[in-house]
């Protein structure tokens, strides 16, 4: 078999003594990232990525310990809506549904053994799925031209701001503001600097970089100016842990069914572990014969949300890797990371560098047992963290980024668009505007324009080439139907209230 | 009214890059598309977009009291101050004051925020030039001889 003799080459990776190191550093930083407020998993890899150059890894263990660090911030999201009602990150917004409730009744050590269990029969089950179908739509993905490509990446926009975002006009203008920024320096193809106003500085492009720090981390910075460090309330007290079999063992068919729910979410190019968590409890609830102890700390309803996102998680790998179109904004990121290292995701990547896959995904396997460690016998460990005040928290972080992106190019310039990005995150933020189709637009939109204008060669400038084969067209339907049907569906998308804080 | 402004913002915006645009010169050995099409098509789609923003904008957002915009302001000020000061001033000084800054923002007690400089400065020096081997200086360059 193929696949035995792929996993045995990538345990072969993953079980040299620096991988397995890097990938329990990584473990451990993410759930660190995970469980500390206000610094979700899209942020914590993004302020690590210059840090992770100045370490001189190669491509797989990098990419090894960032992908930890991502499936370690996932599990970690869930300390802080459990025990603060806060959502550590966006994908683990529905936990605190039930599961802050649920802690609430005196059951908090017992909603973070489970959620625990259910995120690693999530994840774990997830890099399986990666497993199985990455090297199936690698195969795929040989048959897609620049056409084809084209409409994929309109497809992951138009579903990402589609389902982003309460106003279509926002998402789209989020994304131009992306793709516009994209084209900013040397056009490849005919050497013609665009859009730089002659400055010198801008002759290279703005690096997706700098522009993802300044947003997503520096943005935070103001965003927590603003509220004052007033969220950081204090939560539940934990007591000791025990391991709540019982509830464990009723919840194994929540967990399955979550767990594919999350993944073909994670899937879809675009969509992400904030979708798959959503639809893992909205189905969760839908088919349970008490709806109404749904929100009130029902344990299926801690489950469920924590094996769909990280079933998303570990799906959301699959497109990244294979057609290089990440499905959420951490994958973005991830992305970045690829392309920093000078590896192109896509077909290629499982025939030419199958170190790199299979290292990945063995490391993966390996990492959900270190988080399994991590998350229930130690979460006592890393519930302390939620009290770190957010005045030592994000000053920390802005200097880290500061000094990353500043030992990545060591120029002024480049820390000041990163502040310039940052206040452009906080006001898009206030505006509603999402921050993510922005990111991807300046990560996939120089890919874009090539493939169109591939296209546009391989034709000779005839416009329906763009359409003119079934994967391309079934893309563009995709892509059109995941932009229009959420203004149609989105009174069923309504995420449910949280229960509110007596006072 | 947030989203009109914003709408209008854009819409600007737009044109600008769509003139820019349609001012590049096309290289008579170029691509059938060449180097202006889609930035053009992206400048579209952003004014569309922003039309509709000013036709149909959503509720006002929240925004913050003018002293707390005042503050987040100031914090602006005080990292590109660091911009400029990390390279001449060395690591320790410009990071103990900006984050010690930064941090009197979100939490204004001035003593703690004051420990949280020198603490963060210090052990950050230490993890960055130890742990991470980066080459910073500790102090500026004249001092260091």
């Amino acid at each position: 078999m193929d696949l035995f003799a792929n996993l045995a080459l990538g345990f072969s990776v993953a079980l040299s003594p620096t991988t397995l190191s890097l990938a329990v550093i990584g473990c451990v930083l993410g759930t660190i990232i995970g469980a500390l407020p206000g610094l979700g998993p899209a942020n914590g890899v993004a302020i690590l990525i210059p840090l992770s150059f100045s370490f001189d890894l190669d491509a797989t263990q990098a990419l090894v310990l960032m992908t930890s660090v991502y499936y370690g911030a996932m599990y970690g999201g869930r300390i802080s809506s459990i025990l603060l009602n806060i959502p550590g990150d966006e994908p683990a917004m529905m936990t605190t549904l039930d599961g802050y409730p649920m802690a609430k009744k005196g059951r908090a050590g017992d909603a973070l053994v489970l959620s625990g269990v259910a995120s690693f029969v999530g994840a774990f089950l997830a890099t399986i799925g990666l497993m199985l179908l990455a090297p199936l739509l690698a195969r795929v993905a040989f048959l897609f031209g620049p056409a084809e490509y084209f409409a994929l990446y309109l497809l992951a926009f138009c579903t990402l701001g589609g389902l982003g975002s309460k106003n279509q006009s926002k998402a789209a203008i989020a994304v131009c503001l992306g793709l516009g920024i994209a084209m900013i320096g040397v056009d490849n193809s005919t050497g013609l600097t665009r859009f730089t106003g002659g400055s010198l500085h801008l002759f290279d492009g703005i690096d997706f970089l700098v522009a993802i720090v300044g947003l997503f981390a520096v943005s935070e910075v103001f965003i927590f100016i603003e509220s004052h460090g007033k969220d950081s309330a204090i939560g539940i007290k934990l007591e000791k842990i025990t391991i709540p079999v019982k509830d464990i063992v009723n919840s194994k068919w929540t967990m399955l069914r979550s767990s594919a729910i999350g993944f073909i979410a994670g899937l879809l190019p675009g969509a992400g572990a904030s979708l798959g968590s959503f639809l893992a409890y909205m189905v969760e609830k839908s088919v349970s014969k008490d709806k109404d102890s749904f929100g009130t700390g029902n344990p299926r309803g801690v489950a469920a949300p924590e094996a769909g996102n990280n079933a998303a998680a570990g799906g959301a790998l699959v497109p990244m890797l294979t057609l290089g179109v990440p499905g959420s904004g951490t994958t973005a990121v991830l992305l970045a990371l690829l392309m920093t290292l000078n590896i192109t995701p896509g077909p290629l990547l499982f025939t030419e560098r199958p170190e790199v896959v299979w290292g990945l995904i063995a490391s993966l396997l390996i990492a959900n047992f270190v988080l399994l460690i991590l998350n229930i016998p130690l979460v006592k460990v890393f519930s302390r963290l939620l009290q770190v005040p957010a005045a030592i928290l994000l000053p920390g972080v802005t200097m880290i980024s500061f000094v990353g992106i500043f030992s990545l190019s060591g120029s002024y310039f480049d820390l000041l668009l990163m502040i310039g990005f940052g206040v452009l995150g906080y006001a898009l933020r206030k505006l509603s505007i999402p921050t993510v189709p922005v990111i991807l637009g300046i990560l996939l939109g120089g890919h874009m324009e090539v493939s169109l204008r591939r296209a546009m060669v391989l034709s000779d400038g005839d416009w329906t080439y763009l359409f003119a084969t079934p994967i391309s067209l079934g893309l563009w339907a995709a892509a059109l139907i995941g932009f229009i049907a959420p203004i149609f569906l989105r009174s069923y998308l309504t995420i449910p209230k949280p229960i509110k804080e007596e006072k | 009214m947030s989203d009109r402004i914003t709408g209008f913002v854009v819409a600007v915006l737009a044109l600008a890059f769509f003139a820019s645009a349609s001012q590049l010169e096309q290289p008579f050995f170029a691509d059938p598309l060449g180097p202006k099409a889609f930035p053009m098509v992206v400048a579209g789609v952003a004014m569309v977009a922003a039309i509709l923003m000013i036709i149909k904008p959503d509720a006002e957002p929240n925004w913050p009291a003018f002293a707390v915009l005042g503050r987040i302001a100031i914090a602006t000020l005080i990292l590109v101050i660091y911009a400029y000061g990390l390279k001449p001033l060395g690591f320790l000084l410009p990071t103990a004051l900006a984050a010690g800054a930064v941090s009197y923002q979100i939490d204004p007690k001035f003593s703690n925020a004051a420990k949280i400089g020198i603490g963060l400065s210090g052990g950050l020096f230490v993890i960055f030039k130890f742990g991470l081997g980066l080459s910073l200086f500790a102090l500026p360059r004249w001092m260091m001889g």
